[in-house]
């Protein structure tokens, strides 16, 4: 690892100063950023930890919408969402492994996007709001391509708000090497549609299959989906899977998150 | 360099870190606590598991600046100052839960995290826990038999006898 400074802000507004130099990058957890600095794939001359930031933690719920602090870890957000939030409570407990869930934030998950993290695959689903320190983002408009946000320089995500869906189920296919997602699907239905988003699987990372989002509005049963499929174009591959069979993945596992969803 | 003070094991202690300074580099090289071993530098392999202000974290995957003031125990802790094991320890040279002993700081670490949560973790809940934990001589069988006999349940039924 290459060396650089490390400055521990206590507040939003002092970390966004400090990010405000050249070459600063924000710590998040460091789950996927530590490794990263160990292979010399970053070399940020100064990090700047958020993790000693009090308003980034922490959980409330309100009105139907689930509030998450951006620094909050995956093992609080389990621990604290099993009633308001459950699928997103199974969701976050099965992120990594317990040492992983204790120090990596949602805040960090959803800033760095990458193409097989289970946490965009809830935001996208959920129709979420990105909180940051200057605005408010759409989850439809934040997710822009693998490990791509519209995030700008500097900008840090503060807070998460998630409206709670009437039902919700995550299903993830494990890479057992990694932890992530080898293909993750989320449905989310609400009083005025279903929302699907697909983990693991494109080249353009996390995307709503919006054919099955349809079919399940209309139909909220497992059923409805017989038929459709996706194309393994755009599909990423590798040695743990081919582009046809995430493709078909994604059809599998929407139909076991319906009927697990009920 | 920083000066960097926390407790470790109960007692106060401080030395120089730099920013890259992971905590597992510092609790070997400048505490001189070699009982947190580095498996892997990937965060793959959990023998560098520690507790920090009391939870399981990857001693390899946080830097030691960010451990400031934390509460931190690592495995040389967990015997008494007699050198009495703890229970958990106990139980794993009881039922052989090593081979090499590579693993074992994590393993137990993990272990204690988990039965602090979950005093009464099933086989499948102890085997959950530990996927953050590799045991390269594959011996997970009396790992999980240890942490069943340390949480005061029936070993009995555990495979591979």
């Amino acid at each position: 690892m290459y060396n650089f400074e490390v400055e521990q802000p206590t507040s939003v507004a002092d970390a966004v100063a400090a990010l405000g130099e050249e070459e600063a990058q924000a710590l998040g957890g460091g789950q996927t950023l530590i490794p990263t600095l160990k292979q010399r794939l970053a070399s940020p001359s100064k990090l700047v930890s958020l993790s000693g930031i009090a308003e980034m933690q922490g959980m409330s719920a309100d009105a139907g919408v689930l509030s998450i602090g951006g620094g909050t870890a995956h093992a609080t957000v389990a621990a604290g969402t099993a009633a308001s939030y459950p699928a997103l409570a199974a969701l976050a407990g099965n992120i990594g492994d317990p040492a992983v869930r204790n120090r990596g934030t949602i805040g960090g998950s959803l800033a760095n996007n990458d193409p097989a993290a289970c946490y965009p695959a809830a935001a996208l689903a959920s129709g979420a709001t990105i909180v940051t320190n200057a605005r408010e983002i759409a989850a439809d408009d934040y997710f822009d391509g693998l490990f791509t946000t519209a995030l700008e320089e500097g900008e840090i995500v503060t807070q998460v708000r998630f409206p709670v869906p009437e039902v919700a189920n995550y299903q993830k296919f494990v890479q057992p090497a990694s932890r992530f997602a080898l293909v993750g699907v989320f449905v989310a239905k609400y009083p005025d549609g279903v929302r699907v988003a697909v983990t693991g699987a494109s080249e353009d990372g996390v995307f709503r299959w919006s054919e099955a989002e349809a079919a399940l509005s209309a139909n909220f049963n497992a059923d409805a989906l017989e038929g459709l499929s996706l194309s393994p174009d755009g599909m990423m591959a590798d040695l743990h899977g081919t582009k046809a069979y995430r493709a078909h993945l994604i059809s599998v596992l929407t139909k076991r998150a319906v009927a697990a969803a009920g | 360099m920083t000066k960097v003070s926390m407790t470790v094991n109960g007692k106060p202690a401080s030395g120089e870190a730099e920013g890259r300074t992971l905590l597992s580099s510092f609790l070997r090289e400048e505490l001189e606590l070699t009982g947190t071993h580095v498996g892997c530098d990937t965060s793959q392999c959990g023998a560098c598991v520690v507790h920090v202000n009391g939870v399981a974290v990857k001693s390899c995957t946080m830097l030691a600046i960010e451990a400031e003031g934390a509460e931190v125990a690592t495995i040389e802790g967990q015997a008494a100052a007699d050198g009495t094991l703890n229970t958990v320890q106990q139980a794993f040279q009881d039922h052989h839960g090593l081979q090499c002993g590579f693993c074992t700081p994590g393993m137990v670490m993990s272990a204690t995290a988990l039965l602090k949560d979950n005093p009464k973790p099933s086989e499948q809940e102890i085997r959950e826990y530990l996927e953050g934990n590799l045991c390269r001589c594959t011996g997970y069988h009396n790992i999980v038999k240890a942490i069943m006999a340390a949480s005061g349940q029936d070993v009995s039924a555990i495979a591979a006898e």
